[in-house]
């Protein structure tokens, strides 16, 4: 049965408006990072010249270079470690059968009904104990494990044909390399799922970072937008919204590639 | 002998040690930061502590008694209830008809699929700001809208009777892209067959949603309804930027609560009391959703 | 070339029901060593034994003189083909086939060049930078099968190689094993289900079920003397037809399901029991009957389904509560209902015993079913 051209019609309307209104506001903190404080007081929604003395500004009143090189050292490094741990603990669960297993498991479970929150005080002890307040193996480590993480590497991991394993095993591939040169490399989409999931969701946070993070040594770019919209409030919101934008734009893009893989990735590892 | 045996337990135990390596930096990881945090919260919340987060004095019960009979705290626990009432089943319907359109097989249908789910990569942060903007009482879109149609303008993150709906609607927007992507890949996941024989049979539109794809979905649905309550008791940075708990605590948050009670007044072991009923809400909530969800949804 | 010795060997999983029970039997150098058996009977555990990736519970494995009870798999110098091939998705097919070797530290060089001549062997030189993805089943199969010969290991085992193929390519594939293992003089222990597959490719078979050998043999020899009820209705189609038997020892007649009534030679007769018997016939021994019989040596019988099958014939009939069938040379136009007069040569028949399933009486006329090439020079 084909589509009829009404109904595609008003599809592509629904469509169009509701991804708009989704979008407009985005949209519309882009147009006013290239206002003036008159354009912007006018209420025009198009600037009149694309200028771009607003993120200049913003680049000279906050040290946003420096904060954003420490999201990105943050994000990656929260990234590969989340990679590392999530994915040695997926391939015990699934390729090494022991006593225990399911308890272990169960643990990782529970992990998932402690919110971060409910254990942020004594976690911020901890860091200023081990004298890691502003740094970041303090913004960072924290986050290598992740339950959810976990369970999405050990979802893939569980289609590998174990056979695979038996093989190199008589090939003489010791477990760690069968690991390295084989379940890797096969669950390579994955891994980029959970790769980006990990980045975007710490370039991103927010509470921690303005927990442990006192000065702008290492401090991130999500809390510079905070330092921002308190400096610049009510006086100049074109720079505030070029502040935004600067920090959107790389998690934006990296959603904007990875939508597809993210989308099938996250519904893979959750539901099941 | 019994070097026999040990080097048979030895051999016997390889897989568990093997293992224990692999699990190694997991188990260590959640110990520090999940489990041993957990009970110290606990065992802070029955005490009274100095700056430094020592337990000083022990109060048994009291603190959660003095929160129980404080209006602070009970107006905090009302707005958190309230907002997640306002969030999630709206979030979650807008969400779902967002990706019911952009599971449609029509030409650029990757664009509208784009612009949906963009909201998950812009930060808690940029989003407040924005919304910030928009919320404005004079320069800022919905008050320029009102004035234009000439409606009164409202002061939205002012005005304690609107405050907590303002940071709702900010909040609704923002988890949108995460739901999105979650239900349009559930949805994708549904068996193509199924519409078609359905189709054979002549069923409408809504009446294959209602019988089909609502079904199929449920074990998704049932996922990201769990995920999105947990998300709106952990809501902290909108409030921190559009409201800070005012005007007059209307949007005074749990976390936010937690976070000022602990990190602005150094009240740890209230705090730490209130930490521990926000644990046991979110744990009551998964034991609810698991137990419901166990009967109502349907599986493959 | 090595032996592989199964000495008593048992696997339990919980200490309490034998998967494999008491295995013994000694694999030859160079020999083509089919287990078969039906899907649960224990010959993948075996073969799994063997390669290492099961534990042994008790009894000694040994492969060459060497015990390897305790070796981890690649110890054991042997090689092996998976049912679902086992290939590597993320490499190519020469990744693949060099993918032991690499692992061994094999020079470069020499893994490229045994790597194509063993492509070259089995038709896969063109296909050497493909990812197993894009490949077709059959090719998959060769691949799996390339990895193994590379490795130029001397022991081969493989565990339902060919279930995963179609009909044609299965036979074709039978044959181009068999001619490898041959000209390459490896010892072959191969797992299937299938025993037409047994017949054709093993130069001896072993017959599991239960987790106990039933027989052990050339196939010829087990299918002319099945050890047991089991063996007989397991290789053959259609299988061997199996009845009630019981002998009046004064007489040395026996009488089948109470119907038939044959005479045993009485010198055989003192060789058995008079207890409970069985009796097992091959289809294509049952025999018409010719006009100029004599009618004490006729049995008529109702034929109840008819499978004409180019140039033989099969059908069946009710025997007692067993259904019999019958093979025959050539079309036959009998149609269900028939009453058809059959004979069958005392010669031809096993006795086995009734409650322990034992073969008490061999065919004695097998021999004369065997024909020497001789007779046509």
């Amino acid at each position: 049965m084909k589509t009829s051209m009404l109904k595609k019609g008003w599809l592509y309307f629904l469509l169009t408006t509701t991804s708009l209104l989704v979008f407009f506001p985005v949209l519309y903190a882009f147009m006013i990072s290239f206002m003036t404080g008159t354009e912007i007081l006018q209420g025009r929604f198009l600037p009149q010249t694309f200028s771009l003395d607003n993120y200049v500004k913003v680049f000279q009143r906050l040290p946003l270079v420096n904060y954003l090189l420490n999201s990105f050292v943050v994000s990656l490094s929260v990234m590969f470690g989340q990679l590392v741990v999530c994915s040695l603990a997926a391939y015990a669960f699934v390729f090494i059968p022991f006593k225990g297993r399911d308890f272990i498991f169960f643990l990782f479970i529970s992990t998932m009904m402690i919110p971060w929150e409910a254990t942020m005080i004594p976690n911020f002890f901890t860091i200023q104990k081990l004298d890691w307040l502003n740094t970041y193996q303090g913004l960072s480590l924290p986050f290598f494990a992740l339950a959810f993480g976990t369970f999405l590497l050990r979802q893939h991991f569980k289609t590998i044909p174990i056979e695979l394993h038996e093989a190199s095993q008589i090939a003489g591939l010791s477990r760690f390399s069968f690991f390295l040169r084989v379940i890797l490399p096969v669950s390579k989409t994955s891994l980029v799922t959970l790769g980006a999931y990990g980045f975007l969701t710490t370039w991103n946070m927010y509470l921690w970072p303005l927990l442990i993070t006192t000065n702008s040594s290492v401090r991130t770019v999500q809390i510079g937008l905070k330092q921002l919209q308190s400096q610049e409030m009510s006086t100049d919101w074109g720079v505030v919204m070029a502040g935004v934008i600067v920090v959107i734009v790389p998690t934006l893009l990296l959603l904007f590639i990875g939508q597809k893989q993210l989308q099938k990735g996250l519904s893979q590892g959750t539901i099941k | 002998m019994s070097g026999l045996s040990i080097q048979e337990l030895w051999r016997r135990t390889l897989n568990v040690r093997t293992a224990s390596l692999y699990l190694f930096p997991s188990i260590l990881l959640f110990i520090v930061f999940v489990f041993y945090p957990m009970f110290r919260t606990i065992y802070l919340s029955f005490y009274l502590t100095d700056q430094n987060g020592n337990a000083a004095i022990h109060v048994g019960l009291e603190n959660y008694a003095y929160l129980l009979a404080s209006s602070e705290f009970l107006n905090s626990m009302k707005a958190t209830a309230l907002f997640v009432l306002y969030t999630v089943p709206i979030g979650i319907l807008i969400a779902l008809f967002f990706a019911l359109l952009a599971n449609e097989k029509l030409r650029g249908i990757g664009f509208y699929r784009t612009m949906y789910s963009s909201t998950m990569g812009i930060s808690v942060a940029a989003s407040s700001v924005i919304w910030l903007f928009l919320f404005h009482p004079s320069i800022g879109v919905f008050n320029r809208v009102l004035l234009t149609i000439g409606m009164p303008q409202i002061q939205w993150l002012l005005d304690p009777q609107w405050a907590l709906v303002s940071v709702s609607i900010s909040t609704i927007w923002m988890n949108t892209g995460f739901s999105f992507l979650i239900l349009l890949g559930g949805l994708q996941n549904i068996d193509q067959h199924l519409y078609e024989s359905a189709r054979i049979d002549g069923a409408k539109y809504f009446y294959r949603l209602r019988r089909i794809t609502i079904p199929m979905l449920s074990p998704t649905l049932f996922f990201i309804i769990t995920i999105s309550l947990i998300n709106a008791f952990q809501s902290f940075g909108q409030i921190d930027i559009l409201t800070k708990g005012g005007p007059t605590q209307s949007t005074n948050l749990i976390v936010y609560s937690i976070y000022r009670e602990a990190f602005i007044n150094y009240q740890f072991g209230t705090a730490s009391a209130q930490a521990v009923i926000l644990f046991i809400i979110i744990l009551i909530v998964t034991i609810l959703q698991f137990k419901l969800g166990e009967r109502k949804v349907h599986y493959q | 070339m090595k032996k592989v010795e199964l000495i008593d060997l048992s696997k339990s999983y919980d200490k309490q029901v034998d998967v494999i029970s008491n295995m013994n039997v000694t694999i030859e150098p160079g020999e083509f060593f089919v287990l078969v058996g039906p899907s649960g009977c224990g010959k993948s555990t075996l073969l799994r034994m063997i390669a290492g990736l099961e534990d042994i519970t008790s009894g000694t494995l040994k492969i060459g003189d060497v015990v390897v009870n305790n070796l981890p798999p690649s110890k054991r110098d042997l090689s092996m083909v998976f049912q679902n091939y086992a290939l590597y998705p993320h490499l190519t097919v020469h990744q693949n086939i060099t993918f032991g070797l690499s692992v061994k530290k094999v020079k470069k060089e020499l893994r490229n060049l045994r790597s194509s001549e063993v492509a070259e062997m089995l038709g896969l030189t063109e296909f050497l930078h493909r990812k197993p993805r894009e490949l077709s089943g059959g090719q998959r199969q060769r691949v799996a099968l390339a990895r193994a010969i590379v490795s130029e290991a001397p022991i081969c085992l493989m565990d339902e190689p060919l279930s995963n193929l179609d009909a044609k390519l299965r036979a074709q594939m039978r044959s181009e094993i068999r001619r490898i293992q041959r000209q390459l003089g490896i010892t072959m222990i191969y797992v299937t289900h299938d025993q037409v597959e047994a017949m054709t490719m093993g130069d001896r078979i072993m017959i599991v079920h239960e987790g106990k050998i039933q027989q052990v043999g050339k196939p010829i020899d087990i299918y002319n003397c099945p050890a047991n009820p089991f063996v007989a209705t397991f290789i053959g189609a259609p299988p061997m037809n199996l009845g009630s038997l019981s002998m009046e020892p004064n007489t040395a007649r026996l009488k089948i399901e109470d119907h038939f009534i044959l005479q045993l030679p009485i010198e055989e007769a003192m060789k058995v029991p008079n207890k409970n018997l069985m009796i097992g016939i091959r289809p294509e021994h049952i025999k018409p009957a010719t006009i100029d019989m004599p009618e004490n040596e006729k049995f008529h019988v109702e034929v109840t389904n008819v499978e004409i099958l180019g140039n033989e014939t099969v059908f069946s009939f009710q025997l007692g509560n067993n259904e019999w069938k019958a093979k025959w040379n050539g079309q036959w136009h009998i149609e269900n209902g028939d009453s058809i007069p059959i004979c069958l040569s005392v010669g031809s028949i096993c006795i086995f015993d009734g409650e322990t399933g034992e073969l008490i009486r061999k065919p004695s006329e097998v021999g004369s079913f065997v024909i020497q090439k001789e007779v046509l020079l």
